[in-house]
């Protein structure tokens, strides 16, 4: 299944492929001793998409972004920015990029400004345009009134959209985000999202962002590739990936009591393509046909007199995509992750 | 009992997973022991007294094998003949001897005129210890020379002057340059080794490493920063430092622009220095716990609270490749003895070739990605 999602991704979505790609990931390979990180990874972000790499904690998201960003070195495989190849030119590549690691990392003592001023340097944008182009992006993140407040004031979204400023300071053509909202509250998550609508419309930038929320993916991105243990298991449009699952709604539903045979008997239903069982009960049915498989349920239940305690439908979502590609739940993968113990010292190549 | 067994059981697990700060704490005390074991107390040797013989007559020559005797037994001295007696008690305050006996003109005729004949030490007492032993000795030796078992024909009455080379100097005022030191070295381990580390976990240094900053660059610019940091201890230490101990040459402006150098110079070795033992490490603890330990190692072998000349060979070895040793000096010089900067060029020189040589292993070793 593999090798013929890896060909679909290569090609990415149907829609005829006109735009420049801004990015381009042939065969990357990254190695820590013997453990492979990212296995053969292609994959293309055209110009002005916001592209995004979903997948759990662990499965190679930050490697692959890491690799991209220049931060480490790729064992083999290419990957150019911009036609940059960024292990034979990084600078050439480090110029067109912006960045925003997983952590907050702006420094705590400076002020808002002065973290700005020090990228900006860093960057070696002139010395006329610096403050104008400041003055701008503080308007753009919301901060013109925390500019000269010390960063360790600040809250987690305040911070996360400095960090978001910071990238952009010396204008960019390609913003890399990493996981961006992690951590955030949903109200902040939100602001961060418009914030960078924003962005992309003001600046006409290509984004890409790594995300294990499936719903963030879901509303910024315009294509998505899934990641999952180091390799790339889909790659397309959201709703083209949506398309992809058998069946197009969900329905959740939970029963007292259910027979043993249970999830044979509701496979018999007409339309359903997939069932997950998850226990206490609770099923998730793929259906191809929300409203008819639903009426059909309710009246097998009834006849078996299997009480039903809830029940919902929706539409297919990048979670179902997931499981049908991964054969595994992303919110369980994101569970394991807080069992997942670092190893005490990082294997290196 | 549990809940206060549960916190003894969190930091046991803690501390025997942190290979490094179990080290250190069995380390440090041990380095301790005999670092400072060795480094104090011990008697003087091979201290570089100059010998400067202006009679050359056969009274003369009795001197100079009492002179000879004591080094062959004691060791306290390495005798170097001197033509010169200006040149000498030049040498004297410039620090390459820690003293010089003179045996004047006339100095045979006057023993056996039996006319009140005199022979001087003149002594580096900016080091209380260095010319306290020389002055004993030489006491001594010269007591020997008065009053021998066998009874020559002529008997010596020689009488010893010790001319110390500057006023009463306080051991306050000798410990300033090794305080001043260690502020330098505190200030650069705190700046250059701790803040490092922790940026580099905080992630600070992955900002950098995105942006087209050269490792050059980099390098440099965490070096320099490092430095500055120390330039600045080192100057409001001096200031504050002499005004405390009552030492007024840094109000004389060739000395100030001297000592200027030998900080900015100091702070630069000391930096580069920390920055190479740094290079590799990604653990926020170790620097904190090989603090004590390189405190130890290099502050005490430097001559700064007891004199090198009174160490064993190893801790001279130590002492012979510590930027320490030549910072104290350097600062000692120029505190202590008011000599021009030419006095301390070796210091600098050295200094100057320690950065150089620490830097250039440490740009290779840094690595521009994670």
């Amino acid at each position: 299944m593999t090798a013929d999602l890896t060909v679909k991704a290569n090609g990415g979505s149907a829609e005829p492929d006109t735009a420049p790609h801004a990015i381009e990931v042939e065969h990357i390979v990254k190695k820590y001793g013997d453990f492979t990180a990212v296995d053969n990874v292609s994959f293309y972000v055209k110009e002005g998409e916001i592209f995004g790499l979903l997948g759990p904690n662990g499965a190679g998201k930050s490697t692959l972004i890491r690799m991209m960003t220049t931060l480490i070195p790729i064992t083999s495989g290419v990957a150019r920015i911009a036609g940059h190849d960024v292990a034979k030119d990084p600078n050439g590549a480090r110029r067109l990029i912006g960045v925003i690691p997983q952590a907050l990392t702006s420094d705590l003592d400076l002020t808002v400004e002065e973290n700005l001023q020090i990228y900006a340097k860093l960057y070696d944008v002139p010395a006329k345009e610096r403050q104008r182009s400041i003055d701008e992006l503080l308007q753009l993140v919301d901060l013109t009134k925390w500019r000269d407040a010390q960063t360790k004031t600040l809250s987690g979204g305040m911070r996360r959209r400095l960090e978001i400023a910071r990238g952009l300071v010396h204008h960019p053509k390609i913003f890399f985000l990493d996981e961006p909202t992690t951590g955030l509250d949903p109200v902040s998550r939100v602001a961060v999202w418009e914030m960078l609508g924003n962005i992309k419309a003001q600046r006409q930038l290509t984004i890409l962002i790594t995300t294990h929320y499936m719903d963030e993916a879901d509303r910024l991105c315009d294509r998505i590739a899934i990641v999952d243990h180091g390799k790339l298991v889909a790659l397309d449009a959201p709703m083209a990936l949506k398309a992809s699952v058998p069946g197009s709604n969900v329905i959740e539903v939970q029963f007292g009591d259910p027979p043993d045979d249970w999830e044979q008997r509701l496979h018999t239903l007409d339309d359903v393509t997939a069932i997950q069982h998850e226990g206490a009960g609770m099923y998730r049915v793929l259906t191809g046909n929300g409203s008819r498989t639903t009426t059909e349920l309710v009246e097998m239940a009834v006849q078996a007199s299997v009480p039903v305690k809830s029940l919902s439908v929706q539409n297919t979502t990048l979670d179902d995509v997931f499981v049908h590609y991964t054969g595994r739940q992303l919110r369980d993968e994101l569970q394991k992750a807080y069992a997942y113990v670092m190893p005490q010292t990082p294997m290196r190549p | 009992m549990n809940r206060m067994m549960a916190i003894v059981e969190r930091e046991m697990r803690k501390f025997f997973r942190s290979p490094a700060l179990m080290m250190a704490s069995m380390i440090m005390p041990l380095a301790q022991l005999i670092i400072l074991g060795n480094a104090f107390g011990g008697k003087i040797h091979d201290a570089r007294v100059a010998i400067v013989d202006e009679d050359g007559g056969p009274q003369a020559l009795r001197v100079r094998e009492a002179f000879d005797s004591v080094r062959a037994n004691m060791r306290t001295f390495l005798p170097i003949n001197y033509d010169n007696e200006k040149q000498a008690v030049q040498d004297v305050r410039n620090g390459k001897l820690q003293g010089a006996l003179i045996i004047p003109p006339q100095f045979s005729r006057r023993v056996y005129e039996e006319n009140h004949p005199r022979i001087a030490v003149v002594v580096d007492n900016s080091d209380n210890f260095m010319s306290s032993a020389i002055e004993d000795e030489l006491t001594n030796m010269v007591n020997d020379l008065n009053q021998p078992t066998v009874e020559p024909r002529i008997l010596q009455q020689t009488a010893l002057d010790i001319v110390e080379m500057y006023p009463y100097i306080e051991y306050m005022k000798y410990l300033l340059p090794g305080s001043l030191v260690l502020a330098m070295f505190v200030s650069v381990m705190i700046g250059g080794g701790m803040l490092y580390i922790d940026d580099k976990a905080r992630g600070v240094h992955e900002g950098y490493l995105v942006t087209p900053i050269t490792k050059l660059e980099l390098v440099l610019g965490l070096n320099s920063a490092g430095a500055i940091k120390a330039v600045m201890t080192g100057v409001i230490i001096t200031i504050i430092g002499s005004l405390l101990a009552g030492v007024g040459t840094i109000f004389h402006p060739f000395t100030f622009v001297g000592l200027l150098i030998m900080i900015v110079l100091t702070a630069i070795a000391f930096n580069t220095m920390m920055f190479l033992l740094m290079v590799r490490i990604e653990d926020p603890l170790v620097p904190r716990a090989i603090f004590g330990i390189l405190n130890t190692l290099l502050f005490f072998p430097s001559g700064s609270v007891y004199p090198v000349q009174a160490f064993p060979k190893w801790l001279r070895a130590i002492a012979r490749v510590d930027p320490f040793t030549y910072a104290v000096d350097g600062f000692k010089c120029l505190l202590l003895k008011e000599t021009a900067l030419s006095a301390v060029w070796g210091d600098i020189l050295y200094l100057t070739i320690f950065a150089a040589i620490t830097l250039s292993i440490a740009i290779p070793l840094f690595k521009r990605t994670l």
